[in-house]
């Protein structure tokens, strides 16, 4: 019975917040309206969500969260010590590969993400069967080390989450 | 309004301020187009992430209210940063490389962009 008025209790939750979120108030009016919403759209989409993401450790969400917001920040101040400080001819940009051991797309989704937003790193493209990403790196003087550094820090967090 | 609030506000304003003339700054100096890619999808992101909490401090600390659709703007910002960033890199690849400018995947297949992926026959498990 819960599982079919609340076929992804996930999207559900998500866009309740969404709601909430968008008209930036919360009224009883506002919180039915957005519980109306979380239970109406995944009702009518669910058809299209074949395979869904588990997560089995809901408190490394908030860990992994915190963890890249500390490091956005620092990637910022990295990224922008290396645009004001360094002369072109001193950059020195690498393509790194870094095999991935996460299997479920929405995972190696999030580290994709994850590595774009984090520091000195761009992820380009995946492999064709998704086993490895290709990573751009704006300067460093060790390549194996930034990939030794994505793997332990962030795709073992979310292969904990996911697997 | 106190002194300190208005000086805490300005503070985010200002710091955000920097980072976009930075992020914006890395466009024109920085030579190619991968190299350019970092500078949007990083520096910028505390740009904009500055202003989001100036206007929450703002609303929280002088108008008395809690305004959170700023944590809505941020979490928009983060899922299509990258995915754009994605985009740019991908056509750039395709355009101006080729397989033998990249290094080896280290595995069975390719990148996607010269290789087929493998046949599959669970729908909806693709990458792309």
């Amino acid at each position: 019975m819960l599982k079919r008025v609340f076929p992804h209790p996930l999207l559900s939750l998500t866009l309740a917040v969404v709601w909430l979120a968008l008209v930036n108030k919360v009224t009883p009016g506002n919180l039915l309206l957005g519980l109306l919403l979380g239970i109406a759209i995944p009702f009518v989409t669910a058809p299209y969500w074949p395979g869904r993401p588990i997560i089995k450790r809901p408190l490394r969400v908030v860990e992994y969260v915190f963890i890249v917001l500390w490091d956005i920040v620092v990637a910022n101040f990295q990224v922008a010590a290396i645009i004001l400080f360094r002369r072109n001819s001193n950059i020195r940009s690498h393509w790194i590969t870094v095999p991935l051991e996460l299997t479920s797309p929405e995972a190696i989704t999030v580290l994709a993400g994850t590595i774009t937003m984090t520091p000195g790193t761009v992820s380009a493209m995946l492999s064709a069967d998704g086993s490895a990403i290709l990573v751009h790196c704006l300067h460093t003087d060790d390549p194996e080390a930034v990939r030794d550094d994505i793997k332990q820090r962030y795709e073992w967090r979310l292969k904990e989450m996911f697997q | 309004m106190e002194l300190a609030t208005e000086i805490l506000i300005s503070f985010f304003l200002v710091l955000a301020g920097v980072f976009g003339l930075v992020g914006s700054l890395g466009m024109v100096k920085l030579t190619n187009t991968m190299q350019r890619l970092h500078a949007p999808t990083k520096a910028t992101t505390l740009g904009v992430g500055g202003v989001l909490i100036a206007s929450m401090l703002y609303f929280l600390l002088v108008e008395g209210t809690f305004s959170f659709h700023e944590l809505l703007i941020a979490l928009f910002l983060f899922i299509t940063a990258p995915i754009s960033a994605n985009f740019i890199a991908k056509t750039y690849i395709q355009a101006h490389l080729r397989e033998a400018d990249l290094p080896s995947s280290e595995g069975e297949y390719g990148w996607s962009v010269y290789d087929d992926p493998p046949e599959s026959d669970d729908e909806g498990e693709g990458f792309a």
